[in-house]
């Protein structure tokens, strides 16, 4: 038999049929959605007069547009109430299972589909979100797509998709102090650039990866859209099937033991051919930070800035400007830069981890005077953890404060903006020119170095409070 | 249903040399919160375009009355980042049928692509020389034919050709539909359904 990738057996096991010199027709088993970029697909729906095929594979929240705070009182903004409305409108007229404000299983699509054990390996899933790749963390076929594309999957359960070219990035070794997943995709970002894995899907595999707990392959996956990829995925192993045993909708019983075996028999055969691989060495990855304005351009807090002769002359233009936007120097070093603001939270790093490493670091410790902090859990069930654990009481003590759960700043489409000029160390995805409200100034990091930044008031190594 | 055909377009191009233009850029997260498919041209470039109080900025392209056309002429990587279609939707509502650059994010190639706008990936050197050619002289025009898949920058007579997958292609000449398509399939996604069923 042929060698395949994982990443081939998945996709071979869910064409539907294909196109001569087009796309394959790929069936999709779970679709998620949202507010934003579904209201215009419901509306094409209707309009041609014909049903949504398969609601039952079709699950929804609301995340991108809501507050942070008081969630129960009507959202004072008007586009938003409306888009949040409508979305309720339409789940409700297509029998579409919605998980709308103050619901306890409420929050961001890409943790509550994970945390209810909704995804699971094998799977297609498809979102009009980019960061769907989340879900890949679980051995799965997980992709963002467009509105007309939310709309293909409600007509058809379907979607039309070229077939793209596989990359394995294996990682091995022990992780450095101060070191965690976000770095991790941080660094491999940063070595291929924004734009290096366009056109593939990306497996991550090796015994570093293969250490990590689901949140943290959550959290790599995630950004695999940060580097161009189509999506992200890792093989499942004991610690996907541990995770995801006794979720709310994980198989129970008998069909738990017959699901668990045939996800045993999804990886890589040994020989299977990738179309690029790519190794690096765990021991390389020190703490990162972006200092730019695309995810691509990462260093570890220690080093400094590329210097503007050390790149090809034709990026010199785009990296002057985006330098100019940050209000950096080319060669200097961010170690000590005074922080304004710093964001632990989205679908990056929500999770109860993020709030672990993050508590862990400034407990017994306090805030920094200058810097405002808003910690957003990823869904209501991560907010209820963080409280049962105490997490809630180390970070009161050190002068943080939880917030309610959604998207909030990490791209600012409710309330939670950083002010024009403002420096914020996020734990988001995207340092995209203001993508955390205009004019903002976002440097991407992990939620240790995001603590430490909380902590100290300026950009800092979290391994020095280690 | 159908989409606008697409076949031959001839233009003046909006240059605007950077590289990485992401969607945020294009379209800003703030202004996603229409549940309609028009107006978002309005907004398009908006941080680019506006300043603080909303008054347009003078040195950015689109605010420049020598440049104009249904062509949209970036740097490398145009359209990374988020998903949104807005992106695409802001681009064709404001007036652009193609955008040509030297490599495009996948997920905004097929927003395009499903919107009848065009992108067009052409080698670094054509896409310096259009830049070139339009810096020299803001009347200088493209011509893409999509049946012969070729860029023509007619000032010089220069030529490159582009790719674009045989269904997107036939999909874009005849203004074709996915969606009709998909369901024209519906036995072969009924009969998949009962083979998942059963393993």
């Amino acid at each position: 038999m042929e060698a395949k990738t994982l990443f081939d057996k998945i996709w071979d096991g869910h064409v539907v049929d294909s196109v001569e010199n087009g796309p394959d027709i790929l069936y999709i088993d779970q679709h998620y959605i949202h507010e934003v970029t579904s209201p215009q697909a419901f509306t094409g729906l209707e309009n041609r007069g014909i049903p949504l095929f398969r609601p039952d594979k079709t699950l929804a929240t609301v995340d991108h547009n809501i507050p942070t705070q008081n969630q129960h009182l009507p959202i004072r903004e008007e586009l938003s109430r409306l888009q949040v409305a409508t979305l309720k409108d339409n789940c409700e007229r297509h029998s579409v299972k919605l998980y709308g404000l103050t619901h306890p299983f409420n929050g961001i699509v890409h943790v509550i589909g994970a945390e209810l054990g909704i995804t699971q390996p094998g799977m297609t899933l498809v979102c009009g979100d980019s960061h769907t790749s989340t879900h890949g963390a679980f051995g799965a076929i997980a992709f963002g797509i467009g509105t007309s594309e939310v709309e293909m999957v409600f007509a058809s359960q379907c979607i039309l998709q070229p077939k793209p070219k596989r990359m394995r990035i294996s990682i091995n070794g022990n992780l450095n102090k101060g070191v965690i997943a976000k770095d991790i995709i941080l660094y491999i970002i940063s070595k291929i650039s924004a734009s290096g894995a366009t056109g593939y899907f990306v497996e991550y595999a090796g015994d570093t990866i293969t250490s990590l707990s689901m949140e943290a392959r959550m959290t790599i996956c995630n950004m695999s859209i940060e580097m161009g990829a189509r999506g992200g995925m890792i093989a499942p192993d004991e610690v996907t099937f541990d995770y995801i045993n006794g979720r709310e909708f994980a198989p129970q019983g008998e069909a738990w033991d017959q699901a668990v075996e045939n996800w045993k028999k999804l990886k890589t055969d040994e020989g299977a051919v990738f179309d690029k691989e790519l190794d690096l060495k765990a021991e390389d990855i020190h703490p990162m930070i972006t200092y730019g304005t695309n995810p691509g351009m990462g260093i570890s807090v220690n080093e400094a800035i590329p210097a503007l002769e050390s790149l090809p002359a034709v990026e010199q233009e785009s990296f002057k400007k985006s330098l100019n936007y940050m209000g950096f120097e080319p060669g200097s070093k961010l170690l000590g830069h005074p922080v304004d603001y710093v964001f632990l939270g989205s679908c990056t790093n929500g999770r109860i981890e993020d709030f672990r490493v993050f508590a862990s670091l400034v407990k017994g410790k306090k805030k920094a005077d200058n810097v405002t902090a808003w910690l957003v859990p990823g869904s209501w069930q991560v907010e209820k953890q963080a409280r049962e654990e105490g997490l809630d009481v180390i970070l009161k003590a050190a002068g943080f404060e939880l917030r309610q759960p959604g998207c909030s700043a990490c791209l600012a489409m409710n309330d939670d903006k950083v002010p024009a000029g403002k420096y914020a160390v996020s734990t988001s995805n995207r340092n995209f020119e203001g993508r955390q409200g205009p004019g903002a100034r976002t440097l991407l990091a992990s939620p240790l170095t995001a603590a430490a930044a909380a902590i100290t008031g300026k950009i800092t190594n979290p391994a020095d409070l280690m | 249903m159908s989409i606008e055909k697409f076949n031959i377009l001839e233009s003046t191009c909006v240059p605007l040399p950077v590289e990485n233009v992401d969607t945020d850029q294009i379209i800003p997260a703030r202004f996603l919160k229409a549940t309609s498919r028009e107006g978002f041209g309005e907004n398009l470039f908006r941080d680019w375009r506006y300043d603080k109080d909303n008054n347009p900025k003078p040195d950015f392209v689109l605010n420049n009355s020598q440049y104009s056309g249904q062509i949209l002429v970036a740097g490398k990587n145009f359209g990374s980042g988020s998903s949104r279609e807005h992106a695409a939707w802001a681009i064709f509502d404001y007036g652009f049928g193609a955008v040509v650059s030297s490599f495009f994010a996948d997920i905004f190639k097929n927003n395009a692509l499903n919107n009848g706008l065009l992108p067009v990936q052409v080698t670094e050197e054509f896409l310096a020389k259009v830049f070139e050619a339009v810096k020299k002289d803001a009347a200088a025009k493209l011509k893409i034919d999509l049946k012969k898949q070729e860029v023509t920058l007619l000032s010089t007579g220069e030529t490159c050709d582009f790719e674009i997958n045989g269904y997107k292609k036939t999909c874009l000449l005849n203004g074709y539909d996915d969606i009709d398509f998909l369901l024209s399939k519906k036995d072969k996604i009924l009969a998949f359904e009962l083979t998942q069923n059963g393993s």
